[in-house]
């Protein structure tokens, strides 16, 4: 038992892990509240989008002595702006839209890192370093992560309304459009703050899994958002300690085990997992061969 | 029954032209809807009825022409919470978590600050609506785990709950049952008869003459206008359903009801 508390406890005597730690927990909850929104509005591409966009602005941040964040917003607001504008200006489909003007932006913060001679560490930037993060890098993460909650906190039911039917938005005297604006505003925030623990690549993967796990486990948004919280958070704190134990990639690891727990609720969700789907069917069939065992239909979903 | 409401007139349509690129999707549209009554908008698919629901709603620039709803613009009218719209269901996610009554909700939104914070009154009317439509015992489900003509009561009531006076259905009985569809229209009937102005889009005739006092046919402008007997008349049928009239709906204006 001792052996496993210390395999909690040990870590923690290292400064840096303590700052991972906290680091861990903060992506984890601002991804994951984010995510709730992104899966139910189908947004996964456009999240993969403006974290690959960002990747100019950073290394530009770096060459100017700027913050990175202030690059990366920048960037990160650009291509949306861009893949929106393309989308309204021309025959190009969005899928299409986005496609084109992400991979744009990452080949050129690739080919800026290539021939600008600096301190910058692609992998880091790519993958991810939540083993290595500065003291500048964690007011960052505070700095943009908590006003990300914080407008979550406040403005959930506006977004949900906007997720859920914007024409009735609309229609009642609420711009879709602020309220879009809004979710990409954060959308962008995110992943600047994903980057440090997650990198480029896989920030995609805590903007959807916590919110599509959490997805399959309840039919309630308030449950959902929770669900999804608890999602992130357990993935990337697990995720840091695996990564110290086995001296693997953080980001890797944190990925592959909200991947796990998304495993376990499609294969085990109550209402939604394969393994009920499959009981269900299961009776269902049961209940043919052998009429006396048939369930009565819900008597609340007869036509009236 | 309120059925006449003299010369009170609370949406007037005047000469509306709508084109998206090239394809022009109303071409000089000129209609006007009287309160207390129950309208029905009738045409074929691509004939313009959601061109001119979403013009109505200011979802789509006119090019021309002028909207008015209760004397003043539509962007007035949606400020001031009179206009409700009720979705098809093809548009609407039935697997989003959100409860019935989250649903009916949202029609308060309008009503509350920016966090959206319900308090005692948006309860009280929430409740109110759920009980106009009958749904008070499905009030915690799932929106997506009600039946067809139930979800359909949902949104109603949605716009019941905003306080609308104009309200816009879409398609309101494709995918319900002929119990269901009774029960809509009485509920549609007795919505207009408190003084609010329904207006139905459809191309599914056979419910009509039941539920409209008027009816206007559209095929990218008003073919005609009137009481459903004298427009549902296989003359007028064929010039809106551009000679492919369904049959039933001839069988309708020969027998009348």
């Amino acid at each position: 038992m001792t052996e496993v508390l210390n395999w909690f406890t040990d870590p923690l005597q290292f400064e840096f892990m303590q700052r991972a730690m906290l680091v861990a927990v903060v992506v984890g909850l601002v991804c994951a509240v984010l995510s709730c929104w992104l899966t139910l509005l189908g947004w996964s591409l456009m999240g993969d989008a403006v974290s690959h966009a960002v990747l100019p602005g950073v290394v530009l941040s770096y060459v100017l002595g700027a913050p990175f964040a202030a690059g990366a917003f920048i960037f990160g607001a650009g291509a949306v702006a861009m893949i929106g504008g393309l989308n309204r200006t021309s025959r190009v489909k969005e899928d299409a839209a986005i496609g084109i003007v992400f991979t744009g932006l990452f080949a050129l913060g690739i080919v800026l890192v290539s021939v600008i001679p600096s301190q910058i560490d692609l992998f880091h930037i790519l993958f991810g370093n939540v083993l290595g993060v500065s003291d500048s890098d964690i007011r960052q993460v505070l700095g943009l992560g908590i006003p990300v909650l914080i407008i979550a906190a406040l403005s959930w039911r506006t977004l949900t309304l906007y997720a859920f039917d914007p024409t009735h938005a609309h229609a009642i005297g609420i711009s879709p459009r602020m309220i879009e604006t809004l979710l990409l505003g954060m959308l962008a925030l995110t992943v600047i703050v994903a980057l440090q623990a997650v990198g480029i690549v896989l920030v995609v993967a805590m903007l959807i899994t916590p919110g599509a796990t959490a997805y399959l486990l309840t039919d309630r948004f308030s449950h959902m958002i929770l669900i999804a919280a608890a999602t992130g958070v357990l993935s990337t704190v697990l995720g840091t300690y695996l990564s110290y134990h086995l001296d693997a990639s953080t980001g890797g690891s944190i990925v592959c085990v909200v991947a796990l727990l998304f495993l376990a609720a499609y294969i085990f969700s109550p209402s939604q997992g394969m393994l009920s789907q499959f009981v269900r069917r299961r009776r269902a069939k049961s209940s043919i061969d052998d009429p006396s065992r048939a369930g009565r239909p819900d008597p609340s979903l007869a036509e009236d | 029954m309120n059925r006449s409401s003299g010369d009170r007139v609370d949406v007037s349509i005047r000469d509306v032209r709508v084109s998206y690129g090239g394809t022009v999707a109303l071409d000089g549209v000129d209609v006007s809807f009287a309160p207390g009554l129950v309208h029905g908008l009738i045409g074929m698919n691509g004939s313009g009825k959601s061109s001119l629901y979403k013009a109505m709603m200011g979802l789509v620039p006119t090019s021309s022409g002028t909207i008015s709803l209760f004397g003043v613009s539509p962007k007035e009218a949606r400020k001031s919470q009179r206009v409700a719209y009720a979705p098809q269901s093809e548009i609407v996610d039935w697997n989003f978590p959100v409860s019935v009554t989250d649903v009916v909700m949202m029609g308060r939104y309008g009503h509350m600050g920016w966090r959206r914070h319900a308090r005692a009154d948006d309860h009280k009317a929430v409740a109110e609506a759920l009980a106009r439509v009958d749904l008070e015992d499905l009030s915690d489900r799932q929106i997506g785990a009600l039946s067809g003509g139930q979800r359909k009561r949902a949104f109603v009531a949605r716009g019941l709950a905003q306080g609308a006076e104009l309200m816009l259905l879409d398609e309101p009985f494709a995918g319900v049952d002929k119990k269901s569809e009774a029960t809509m229209t009485k509920l549609l009937r007795s919505l207009a008869a408190d003084g609010r102005t329904i207006i139905v889009s459809t191309h599914d005739l056979i419910a009509v003459p039941a539920l409209c006092d008027r009816v206007s046919l559209i095929n990218r402008r008003i073919i005609a206008s009137g009481e459903p007997s004298e427009i549902l008349v296989p003359e007028l049928l064929t010039e809106a359903f551009g000679g492919f009239v369904p049959q039933e709906a001839l069988q309708l204006a020969k027998a009348p009801a």
